[in-house]
């Protein structure tokens, strides 16, 4: 997202740390014209025309504080940006203190925690940051000596006199060093000399996370806070026409019944917020309410309608998004060709932490409190529809109970402002899990018809995807409805379209009333599904071993990944049968698929079996992620363990299904998630590379459902194109 | 409206509720103690797990009154140091992710522990069916049990 105003001044980082001028503060950022990275004083920082965006400051003690721009919402940023400083500060981690960056008119560039971009995004400044710091404090140290900077070198927060072994700790460099100017260039580590990036360091929060002291949304509390829950038309667009809060208003601890709005996608949303004393009577005064909804003036579709639709919709001409050669023609004369069909279901995102917000709206400013993924975004929406310069709306970032790009939309705190307004008291509005789960927004369905040709030689001669789906840019008013989709290709492996001579790749939008929204993974999540079953139908056509199927068409950087997979799944002993018992191969399947998103790419392997009475499980699972740079192993293997359990719930347990306009699927009763009887063993692996550092709580996602339905296949000979699926159904 | 006495941690507690209140609200906006996490409401998700005489229930569908003056322990209680044998084999294994669901899950390994010193994976599987974790920490939830069975005969 752009913004007039990217850059954090001094003053506002002095207000959030708390730290005086005494300290020496660092800040980086981009100059006027975008193209340089420089590094500035605090006390140039004003006067110059570089935005800054992220500060550090070190105290007379020796004390790092940093702020973290990013929503912490299990995915780790909360470890992997001190990790990042600490390593090119030559500190170690208990000495940097960090602070949440509000979304209150300071600026970070976008706060906005979505497309697996904390540490891609950021980590060449931050790196550069730690070493520019660094090596002023060696420089003043040097000085004070009268020996050359180039015989000192810091470590564990303090510069030493190689010669001499003499110590000074940074606290007492500050003072010197804040007068001097940061060098233009400065070395970065080598990537062999690294002691904190790269090695798996516990994560800081887990301390707090085990005995109930990190608060979330739902655990921030003010004086004289009320609770409010919100009764919202079942159906998605309803308005209310009138409602009858008698008995609403008998039970004991509810204050107020009110008529809300929520800012959906620029559309305002109807309810009736009951406002009380605690949650519980405010649900149980919601029970009592009676509201007559408007609901005609859209269809109230069920699914079967919204796949009939799309299903039409695939057969027509799409957007075309991305083409090469003519696969039409190369379709209608080729002799080895097939043709698939994929469909793919709407999902909840069901963070464990349902929805809610704090606001507290007063004479002087709005202040908000919750779990949100996109402060930045939040102020803007806040400001702009109450009508307050953006510095007099503070958005304040609790720990999130997941977000899973639900809590990067806008929605739910502007209905907790409207309610704290109105009724001029702090409030937390809390969605229910049956709220939570039934309004959406929520991942949209999708189609996939894909038509493909092989060659002669064993290749893909022509690759042909149509997609029929919501497109989440079009709910705005006014969105354009002509335009393509540019994530129609997202997960498909970018070295494809090197070689693959014919391919197109387009989308039919569907319109519906339902509201749709990112989803861990977004595209990916759904996309992936399509394009990897559909290239094992092919490998399978070309009577090739998917992996050097796949192998032919790709570089380098895939192939290594392909030859890592293959050696520790021991992919070519099962294809070859060596060292199973003689019936093994009958009982065991093997797929693979491999997908790129937020510049990462992942391959899967999962096995599965038949147990004793026939049923079909999935015994393990094989990862090998290639992010290039990266900073913490564990918070990556617990990204990729997460994503592939979140990813077997929407393939083989859960899905929203619509029935008369409504959601279906309520609560953990009908919306089954998957437990630990139902998880694998997963074995993860990570490519050590010099390349770009990539995302990581989400691109492990995708790969997944297509490797087990391709291991399914291996196993079954039947191929699955429709999710979810029941494991237990499957002969 | 009643006046209950709850026993939270081995503190006691004057409240005025409604007695078909959940413990669980009562626990989170009556009494104010917060590691207590609402994640369903209906008994399925294991989120608001406490301790109700040393056994482990649903807070959201208990009534207040059913807890009354008897002793509830919720992971407040557990310890506050980190020092408890479960709090300390999560860190070594670095269970949570995103964390909320990790009050529940810790406080129904804790009581599995307690009756099954040395869970095997069925033990495993059957105490902790009951707890949803989003974020995906299952493997490293049977993991840590199993560190924490072993911490139990180190002490
Ligand atoms: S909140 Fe009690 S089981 Fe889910
Ligand atoms: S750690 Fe996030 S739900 Fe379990």
């Amino acid at each position: 997202m752009e913004t007039a105003d990217k850059s954090l001044s001094r003053r506002n980082f002095i207000k959030i740390t708390g730290l005086t001028g005494t300290a020496f503060t660092l800040g980086i950022g981009f100059s006027a014209s975008g193209k340089d990275m420089t590094v500035v004083r605090a006390v140039t920082a004003e006067t110059t025309n570089v935005e800054v965006n992220a500060w550090i400051s070190i105290d007379t003690q020796g004390k790092v504080t940093i702020i973290n721009h990013r929503s912490e919402m299990g995915q780790g940023s909360f470890q992997s940006v001190p990790q990042m400083i600490a390593e090119e500060l030559e500190v170690s981690l208990d000495q940097i203190n960090i602070v949440f960056a509000p979304g209150n008119g300071r600026r970070y560039g976008s706060q906005v925690t979505g497309g697996s971009s904390t540490i891609r995004g950021s980590y060449q400044k931050l790196l550069r940051l730690g070493a520019s710091a660094r090596h002023m404090l060696v420089d003043t140290a040097a000085k004070r000596w009268g020996v050359k900077a180039s015989d000192c070198y810091a470590e564990n927060g303090e510069v030493i006199h190689r010669a001499s072994g003499k110590k000074l700790n940074y606290g007492e460099l500050v003072t010197e060093t804040a007068q001097l100017e940061p060098p233009k260039e400065v070395a970065l580590k080598n990537p062999q000399d690294y002691k904190i990036i790269r090695k798996p360091l516990p994560r800081q929060d887990t301390p707090i996370k085990v005995n109930g002291k990190a608060i979330f949304g739902l655990d921030f509390k003010l004086p004289g806070m009320l609770y409010a829950v919100v009764e919202r038309s079942p159906r998605f667009q309803g308005k209310v026409v009138k409602f009858d809060d008698a008995e609403t208003r008998k039970v004991p601890g509810v204050k107020f019944v009110l008529k809300v709005n929520r800012d959906e996608f620029d559309n305002m949303r109807e309810g009736v917020a009951v406002v009380a004393t605690n949650t519980w009577a405010a649900i149980q005064g919601r029970k009592l309410l009676k509201v007559d909804w408007d609901d005609r003036a859209f269809p109230h579709h069920n699914s079967d309608e919204l796949y009939a639709k799309m299903r039409e919709l695939v057969k027509g001409d799409p957007i075309s998004f991305r083409t090469m050669g003519n696969t039409a023609k190369t379709f209608a004369k080729a002799e080895k060709k097939i043709e698939a069909t994929y469909e793919t279901p709407y999902e909840s995102h069901s963070c464990m932490e349902p929805l809610n917000c704090v606001a507290n709206v007063t004479d002087e400013k709005i202040e908000v409190w919750g779990p949100i993924q996109g402060p930045d975004w939040i102020q803007q929406n806040i400001s702009g529809h109450f009508k307050l310069p953006p510095e007099k709306v503070h958005v304040n970032m609790t720990f999130l109970g997941g977000g899973f790009g639900r809590k990067a939309f806008t929605d739910y705190p502007y209905e907790a402002v409207m309610i704290s307004k109105e009724i001029k008291a702090p409030v937390q509005v809390v969605w229910t899990r049956e709220d939570d789960m039934t309004i959406g927004p929520f991942r949209p369905g999708m189609v996939y018809q894909c038509k493909g040709v092989v060659t002669e030689g064993g290749r893909i001669g022509s690759f042909e995807t149509k997609i029929s789906g919501q497109n989440m840019d079009l709910q705005n008013p006014g969105a354009d409805k002509s335009a393509y989709n540019s994530s129609d290709t997202e997960g498909f492996l970018e070295g494809y379209f090197n070689s693959i001579p014919h391919y197109s790749f387009g989308d039919s939008p569907l319109d519906s009333p339902v509201p749709v929204m990112w989803w861990r993974s977004v595209y990916a999540s759904t996309n992936a599904f399509a394009f990897e079953s559909f290239l094992d139908e092919l490998a399978v056509m070309a009577e090739k071993d998917p992996l050097d199927f796949r192998r032919q068409h790709l570089g380098e950087r895939y192939q290594l990944l392909i030859d890592k997979l293959e050696a520790v799944s021991n992919w070519k002993a099962h294809k070859k049968n060596e060292g199973l018992p003689a019936d093994a191969s009958a009982k065991v399947g093997y797929g693979v698929a491999i997908t790129e998103c937020f510049s990462s790419i992942v391959g899967e392997v999962v096995k599965v079996s038949k147990d004793a009475i026939g049923k079909v499980k999935i015994d393990k699972v094989w990862a090998v992620m290639d992010c290039g740079w990266y900073v913490n192993p564990d918070i990556i293997k617990a990204q990729i363990e997460g994503s592939i359990i979140m990813a077997l719930g929407a393939a083989t347990k859960h899905e929203t299904t619509f029935k008369d306009g409504k959601a279906v699927e309520r609560n953990f009763d009908s919306y089954k998630m998957p437990r630990i009887q139902d998880t694998p063993e997963i074995e993860v692996h990570i490519m050590d590379n010099e390349e770009k550092a990539g995302g990581v709580g989400e691109p492990a996602l995708p790969p997944f459902t297509p490797a087990l339905t391709n291991a399914i296949f291996d196993l079954t000979g039947k191929r699955i194109r429709k999710l979810p699926f029941s494991l237990d159904a499957i002969a | 409206m009643a006046t209950i006495t709850l026993k939270l941690n081995n503190k006691s507690h004057t409240i005025d509720a409604d007695p078909k209140m959940p413990l669980l609200w009562a626990i989170r906006d009556l009494v104010g103690l917060t590691g207590t996490k609402y994640g369903c409401g209906i008994a399925q998700c294991g989120a608001c797990t406490v301790h109700l005489e040393g056994k482990p229930v649903r807070s959201c569908s208990i009534p207040v009154s059913v807890a009354a003056n008897k002793n509830v322990t919720t992971i407040e209680g557990l310890s506050s140091d980190n020092s408890d044998v479960v709090q300390r084999a999560w860190i070594l294994e670095q269970v949570p992710q995103c964390g909320y669901c990790q009050s529940g899950q810790i406080m129904a390994a804790s009581a599995l522990l307690k009756s099954k010193p040395n869970p095997s994976d069925t033990d495993i599987d059957m105490a902790m069916q009951g707890h949803i974790c989003r974020c995906g920490t299952y493997p490293r939830i049977r993991k840590a049990i199993k560190r924490a069975a072993q911490l139990m005969t180190q002490k």
